[in-house]
């Protein structure tokens, strides 16, 4: 947006919307990268009607071109990073990562196992973690909220990507 | 969606996956189409494998419980079941009754809560999401029930090596009960939908028929079976832990369509009702767990077989004497059952694929395992056992 040539006025009223609608309506996209799929069906059930997320304007959905919040499962295996970076490249900018479970903040019980890269912050920055081996529902609620407040407050949390170097030297030293 | 031309061929190859709205886990599909018909379908599978076999070997028997529950979040109880039933088997350990039909009552109530959440999710991939929402809600009763008796909604840890860590106050009991009878009415409601709604018939019925030959030839296992006429079910062919006490009745149907898939998941909850209401009438009185359960197990081999909610689930453990198992294979049903979904997709549409795809109960988490494929194209792709042994040696030796 900032290549429009709009004034600064213009400018900031523009950021205040986009800050507002999403705020109001994250849409967040899930992906899997090696989880035991607890964490995926409470996330599921964060959306169903005892718990209903939707209420506060959260949305699941497809594609990560459309999505806010990137919410994460499980330890990086070797074949999902891949996958996961290019998923978390894909999204526009601003993006938020929330990383569900044991295993997405510390790779849980799978530690040590041959094909577990590690947690989710090895390979993309991460701005909430909910713990739980799953997490409840209302834990997943309280983590996207405690996410949308920070951002309320106007101090989103850092999100400092690796750079490219970082990348490289990151892929040549685990493979 | 993404489309590709492969430019040889002329053919029209749509990739679904490893993320995909269609998909609650990562695989990868590639459905090559003629217009709406798909003509040929390749999976590729191991997104999620974590290599929990391997780490198996290096944590010990009581560890390992933990870690095989993880195996999946869906069918926990199963997989740390059949592990604990292996386990005590090798130890020449005796499980008390009341212990055994603990588990037993546990496994059936994950059962409902599999089911139902299949039922929802198989419903959302019809486009038919108010039945999604419904069934998810119902679900949070038997959620509710599992949580109240182990503390946990998913990975309840029911089990220890030896027996299982809770007993079932008379409170839980009047609840578990309470919960069964809504579910029970539900279930009625449900079944009625699947068989009689329009517009939900005509996404199941007809679609995917799986003949009894077919089902047998390719190995299918579960339900999936069973709604193509295959009286196969672990808990009747050789019950374990305590399903000879508790037998249940095996529900076959023999259409072997989506539809049958549906019905015979439906009506197994039925059965899971009457067997938790029987359980929980007749719990045979005693210990909750053995007196006493060694370390080190001496060397020896063992098979065990469970049936999951989505079909058998076998493990073979073997023991060289320490603390730790020397080898612990798994094999899950989705697994099995992945091939019928290759061999129906050909010829049916490609909107039906999602459709197909559920109707098998995929869980991707248990099927990422090592498999050997023998590829059509050669040894493309193929690691023998000796080369990803070595692989392995030497990416420890690397790793200190
Ligand atoms: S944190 Fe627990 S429930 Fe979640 S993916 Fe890991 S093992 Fe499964």
């Amino acid at each position: 947006m900032t290549n429009l040539n709009l004034s600064d006025e213009w400018n900031g009223i523009l950021l205040k919307l986009k800050k507002w609608a999403r705020i109001n309506s994250p849409w967040a996209i899930h992906y899997n990268s090696g989880s035991c799929n607890g964490c995926d069906i409470e996330i599921l059930a964060t959306l169903t009607p005892r718990y209903d997320a939707e209420r506060l304007g959260v949305k699941l959905q497809g594609s990560p071109r459309h999505a806010d919040v990137l919410i994460c499962t499980g330890p990086v295996t070797l074949q999902s990073r891949d996958r996961l970076r290019r998923i978390y490249e894909q999204m526009p900018d601003p993006k938020f990562v929330v990383a569900v479970g044991s295993c997405a903040i510390s790779g849980g019980v799978f530690q040590g196992c041959y094909n577990v890269v590690g947690h989710i912050d090895e390979v993309i920055p991460v701005d909430a973690y909910v713990p739980g081996c799953p997490p409840r529902p209302e834990a997943i609620i309280d983590g996207l909220v405690k996410l949308l407040t920070a951002l309320k407050q106007g101090d989103p949390p850092p999100t400092e990507r690796p750079t490219e170097l970082e990348l490289e030297n990151y892929d040549a030293a685990t493979i | 969606m993404t489309a590709v031309i492969s430019p040889k061929k002329e053919k029209f190859i749509i990739p679904i996956g490893p993320q995909h709205p269609a998909l609650k886990e990562p695989g990868h599909f590639e459905f090559a189409v003629d217009g709406e018909i798909v003509t040929e379908a390749t999976v590729r599978l191991g997104y999620v494998h974590r290599g929990i076999e391997k780490g198996a070997e290096a944590r010990n028997w009581t560890q390992n419980l933990y870690l095989v529950e993880r195996i999946c979040g869906i069918c926990s109880h199963i997989h740390a079941l059949t592990y604990a039933l292996g386990v005590e088997v090798l130890a020449e350990v005796e499980v008390p009754p009341r212990a055994q039909a603990i588990r037993v009552l546990v496994a059936e109530l994950e059962r409902i809560h599999s089911h139902l959440l299949w039922f929802g999710v198989a419903a959302h991939e019809a486009g038919f999401d108010t039945l999604f929402m419904y069934s998810w809600r119902d679900r949070e009763t038997i959620m509710d029930i599992l949580e109240a008796l182990t503390g946990n909604r998913v990975n309840y840890s029911a089990n220890v090596l030896g027996g299982v860590k809770f007993d079932i106050s008379d409170e839980q009991r009047k609840v578990i009960l309470d919960g069964l009878d809504f579910l029970e009415k539900r279930t009625h409601h449900y079944l009625d939908v699947a068989t009689s709604d329009g517009m939900f018939l005509q996404r199941t019925r007809g679609i995917g028929i799986t003949r009894l030959q077919d089902a047998q030839r390719l190995g299918i296992v579960g339900p999936t079976a069973r709604a193509s006429g295959v009286m196969r079910d672990v808990r009747v062919d050789a019950p374990y832990a305590a399903y000879d006490m508790f037998p249940i009745n095996i529900v076959v149907e023999t259409a072997g369509d989506l539809e049958a898939r549906f019905v015979v998941r439906l009506k197994e909850l039925f059965e899971s009702f009457r067997l938790v209401r029987e359980i929980l009438d007749n719990l045979p009185p005693g210990d909750l767990q053995a007196k006493r359960f060694p370390r080190r197990i001496k060397p020896g081999e063992v098979i065990s077989r469970v049936e999951a909610p989505r079909g058998e689930v076998f493990y073979y453990i073997r023991s060289n004497g320490s603390d730790m198992p020397e080898r612990v294979k798994v094999r899950t049903p989705t697994l099995c059952n992945m091939a019928s979904v290759l061999s129906l997709a050909v010829g049916h549409h490609l909107a039906d694929m999602p459709m197909l795809l559920v109707g098998i109960d995929p869980c991707f988490s248990c099927n990422d395992r090592g498999v050997s494929i023998c590829s059509s194209q050669g040894e493309h792709g193929r690691w023998t056992w000796e080369r990803l042994r070595q692989f392995g040696i030497d990416y420890y030796a690397n790793k200190v």
